[in-house]
């Protein structure tokens, strides 16, 4: 299986009495996600599409087994979903919500440290293992399966791309979006190994976007070569509309700009193949790879 | 949220954090008001110094002509009327600049030094850091880009906050001893504990004066709010200036749609920020220039999509639409829907480029099709589509 998610990971649903909860446990049982249950303070006993609702989710973990989790829950509510599941050992926790507040998920990264718990997101559509496991969001036929893996800071820009590579004929063995907050549980940094000791990846695609400095810190990584196999990248935002800043401490701290010039000729320089359009990003992979090693 | 200098002063000295004797006002007689109460309060006598700085949610003001000098209650007056109500340009607001709607009476130091401290995230190391260089003011992100050893980081353990050595550590950085040093370790002790209580984004201290007398004191402040953490602090939501922020990306930010004006002729409207980046930069590479930058959201329905449109048409400059959906839960045939009867109810008569893709992409572009309206364009692919809206742009 590729990393993180795959045929024996079962799911809970935090939120799931919500009306995003509900609809996409909806879509991830289609997809055949094991959705084995359901999270929502004083309502145990529900089921939603058939799923059983617990109040807590040590109640959850214990009766069904779950491995990871799944949170939809309000912003305001978050920190202390996120709690919770890493209370109750959950390895794989997913966090959907958009909204949270900065500090909270500070909070949140400093319990994780030593922790055998790994947090995607916030504010993300969630990971897919395609034709096998999809926790979060995304469409799932846009993806087929096979041996490109996917890490993006988008959503909408995220599917465009795995559409262009689907379209190409380069399925996909993991695709991740790691989400737009400040703060995140997982960076570049943190997936890019786990991508390139994985067995079903050949070619890793990163999509990026101005500010932070995620991408700066991936092209650190991978010329340090920690990352040998290829590696493709498109920021987005070159003619963003530059943030209206105030103060300088922003831009002491990423010791630039964060403009998608300079995360462009970082990654370059770091041996990265920089796509310039983002129509392209499916066409230029090909090219690079041959189709043929792109299915799987 | 940003705040200005004088609520950001009010709320730091509140939490017991020394600051600047200074007053605000909103008319050139309230001014005069306050230069005789700030006169008063520093035991000032005839020809009392007191500078008249503009509000504005930008930095910059002193070389635009927004900091002047007043002598007398009437000059303060006389400095509030040039300043109110007029619209500052300084290197930070783009070329419309912000209107002023206050001012700060502040009360004129003689400074030996000019220090820089500043509380913030490192968003990568996900911890709050303490910033502080022993040569603070303007030219503070110079040193940061030249001399970057110039500037000391304090990485702290939310845990466990500012701790008594790390407080030390920044004092010696600073530079400061004995005294002043317990001074400076009580501030930066004081920042942060605001910074932690009122979920703040940015603390800024630029400068923080050492002054002839012995004394450390903040001359300027900038705060800036986690908005998501807004919930947590009703007391301070009343703090918004919103003519601090742009009409119309305003009134998008009401009704949920992220929107940002530019300079250029094609407007663009998109779900997602990052494709909404994307669909900007494509269109610069085929040679165009974005009107806006508008993200619908994930979630928008048949409203959001019509209240896009009359916020893209409020921009005289827009020659052309772009429109780029990838349907994920937002079905294509859907946005369609949506797409025409936007258009038909604001009689939209300039051209639009409709790129859908996505779910239930096919039905979308059926619907398109059989509108059979003259001014829409459909396209299936980006690239295709750009390169038709830049076209029809010109």
């Amino acid at each position: 299986m590729s990393i993180l998610v795959g045929k024996d990971t079962r799911v809970l649903v935090q939120g799931i009495t919500g009306q995003a909860g509900a609809f996409h446990t909806e879509k991830m049982l289609e997809y055949g996600t094991a959705v084995v249950g359901g999270v929502t303070p004083g309502k145990a006993g529900q089921q939603v599409h058939r799923v059983p609702v617990f109040n807590a989710v040590r109640d959850a973990v214990k009766a069904t087994g779950a491995t990871a989790t799944v949170i939809f829950v309000p912003a305001r509510f978050a920190y202390d979903a996120m709690v919770e599941a890493l209370d109750a050992g959950l390895r794989l926790v997913v966090t959907i919500t958009e909204g949270i507040p900065t500090l909270d998920m500070v909070r949140i990264r400093r319990r994780l440290q030593g922790s055998a718990s790994r947090l995607i997101g916030p504010n993300c559509p969630g990971l897919i293992t395609p034709g096998v496991c999809k926790v979060g969001i995304m469409p799932g036929y846009i993806h087929a399966p096979g041996r490109v893996a996917v890490l993006s800071r988008s959503g909408t820009l995220t599917y465009d791309a795995v559409y262009q590579l689907t379209q190409a004929g380069l399925g996909q063995s993991t695709c991740i979006g790691i989400g737009g907050d400040p703060v995140l549980g997982s960076s570049f940094t943190d997936l890019l190994p786990l991508l390139e000791t994985d067995p079903q990846t050949d070619a890793i695609v990163l999509i990026g976007e101005i500010g932070g400095t995620e991408e700066e810190e991936a092209a650190a990584l991978i010329k340090k070569a920690g990352i040998r196999k290829p590696v493709f990248a498109f920021v987005a935002g070159r003619l963003a509309p530059k943030e209206k800043r105030m103060g300088h401490a922003g831009a002491i701290i990423a010791g630039g700009k964060g403009t998608a010039a300079e995360k462009m000729a970082t990654l370059k320089a770091a041996g990265v193949t920089v796509i310039e359009s983002p129509a392209a990003i499916g066409r230029t992979v090909a090219a690079a790879l041959g189709t043929r090693a792109g299915r799987g | 949220m940003k705040l200005h200098e004088y609520q950001a002063k009010q709320l730091l000295e509140a939490a017991g954090v020394p600051i600047q004797r200074g007053v605000p006002a909103t008319t050139p007689q309230e001014a005069a008001s306050a230069y005789d109460r700030l006169r008063a309060a520093c035991g000032g006598g005839e020809g009392f110094v007191c500078n008249v700085k503009a509000q504005l949610h930008a930095g910059g003001r002193g070389k635009a002509g927004g900091i002047l000098v007043a002598t007398s209650a009437a000059q303060a007056a006389e400095h509030a009327r040039a300043l109110l109500g007029r619209r500052l340009v300084t290197t930070q607001t783009g070329p419309e600049g912000l209107p002023v709607t206050a001012v700060l009476i502040d009360e004129r130091v003689a400074a030996r030094a000019e220090l820089y401290v500043a509380v913030t995230i490192d968003r990568f190391r996900a911890a709050p850091v303490v910033l502080a260089s022993r040569q603070g003011g303007v030219d503070i992100e110079e040193v940061a880009a030249t001399q970057p050893s110039a500037i000391h980081r304090e990485l702290l353990e939310i845990t466990e906050g500012l701790t008594p050595a790390a407080a030390r550590r920044l004092t010696d950085t600073l530079g400061l001893s004995g005294s002043q040093a317990e001074q400076g370790q009580r501030m930066a002790q004081g920042l942060w504990r605001f910074f932690e209580a009122q979920d703040a984004s940015l603390v800024e201290i630029n400068p923080l004066s050492l002054l002839e007398d012995g004394r450390l004191l903040p001359v300027d402040a900038k705060v800036v709010l986690d908005d998501n953490a807004l919930f947590r602090h009703p007391d301070l939501a009343g703090l918004r200036d919103e003519s601090q922020e742009h009409p119309l990306e305003l009134k998008a930010s009401r009704i949920g749609i992220s929107y940002v004006g530019l300079s250029g002729t094609i407007g663009c409207l998109v779900n997602g920020a990052g494709l909404a980046m994307a669909t900007n930069d494509i269109i610069t590479l085929c040679g165009g220039q974005p009107a806006n930058f508008l993200d619908v959201g994930g979630g928008a329905n048949v409203d959001q999509v019509t209240k896009a449109f009359e916020i893209i048409l409020a921009d005289a400059r827009v020659k052309a639409i772009l429109v780029n959906i990838f349907g994920g839960i937002m079905r294509c045939d859907w946005i369609a829907q949506g797409l025409l009867n936007a258009t038909q109810r604001l009689q939209v008569t300039m051209p639009i480029v409709v790129r859908l893709q996505g779910t239930n992409v096919e039905e979308g572009r059926r619907l398109l099709r059989q509108a059979e309206r003259l001014n829409l364009i459909t396209c299936d692919e980006l690239e295709e589509a750009a390169r038709k809206v830049v076209e029809l742009a010109r």
